[in-house]
């Protein structure tokens, strides 16, 4: 428990942690918007959507693509490792991901980072039965059967 | 200033905080899950920096109006239900599987490996499925 607080790379953890907050904070206040990537990125393969409502949805994607290769290329730092999950694993993988945040209507940023701070109560219980699911769901996969994920 | 300008800002600001963070990493991630083995508690401290502007700030702005738009556009739901749980426990599930969240998903499409487009095109194939089981 020490050794792995220890083990926390606290500058960039906290200061990415700001930035995100700082960036649903900016979506927030000017825009009246809710920063959840799955809200965002879902509403764009719903049917018929019209690019004058969706242009800024675009807008923040890119957006996001091109901060995360900005931050590796201003500070040389290396990508990660890809996950480590064989094919079929990262398609269900997808696939869960997907379809549970659809049903949930969101994900760690919308209910976890925007929810929780407009104390939403649906929110603090999405964010609890995730966190609490994904770690059942890693225990069982990586120690009970032994997957290799 | 106009809001398709702060969308991009905010978008280049929440991936650079992701990269920043690790969170685009999914062995951080799976750290932060994995109680039982090697534990990575950067995801908590992720959150509750995030936490430290967005609570203030969003409390702050819930009382007034966004600086450029109408009204906020806030979800009408307000009940937790059983499609709200399960919902999120299906997530969860899959995000212990793989160590990505739709966030950091997306975010290491610029990574351009055939790992994270693979999760993508699933992701969306999951959702569009869900979309159409409702419509």
């Amino acid at each position: 428990m020490i050794s792995a607080l220890q083990a926390v790379p606290y500058l960039s953890v906290l200061s990415g942690g700001l930035l995100i907050g700082l960036a649903a904070l900016l979506l927030f206040a000017f825009n009246g918007r809710i920063a959840g990537v799955c809200g965002i990125t879902f509403s764009l393969i719903k049917r018929h959507p019209s690019f004058s409502t969706t242009a800024w949805r675009w807008l923040f994607l890119v957006g996001l693509v091109a901060g995360t290769l900005l931050y590796h290329f201003l500070t040389s730092t290396p990508f990660p490792e890809p996950p480590n999950n064989s094919l079929p694993l990262l398609i269900a993988g997808g696939l869960l991901v997907g379809y549970g945040t659809s049903m949930g209507s969101g994900c760690t940023s919308g209910h976890g980072v925007c929810g929780i701070a407009r104390f939403s109560t649906r929110s603090i219980t999405a964010t609890a039965c995730f966190m609490l699911a994904g770690i059942v769901s890693l225990f069982i996969f990586k120690h009970l059967l032994g997957w290799s994920i | 200033m106009n809001q398709k300008v702060i969308a991009l800002l905010a978008g280049l600001l929440f991936g650079a905080g992701l990269a920043a963070s690790g969170m685009n990493d999914s062995n951080v991630v799976q750290g932060f899950l994995d109680v039982s083995g090697a534990w990575n508690p950067s995801l908590m401290f992720v959150m509750a920096a995030a936490l430290m502007l967005t609570i203030p700030g969003f409390q702050y702005f819930l009382r007034r109006k966004p600086i450029l738009a109408q009204s906020f556009k806030l979800p009408n739901l307000k009940n937790i239900d059983r499609q709200l749980v399960t919902g999120a426990i299906i997530f969860g599930v899959g995000w212990g599987l793989v160590g990505l969240c739709p966030g950091p998903a997306i975010a290491a499409l610029g990574y351009l490996n055939w790992e994270g487009i693979v999760f993508v095109l699933a992701m969306l194939a999951g959702a569009k499925f869900r979309q159409l089981q409702v419509a």
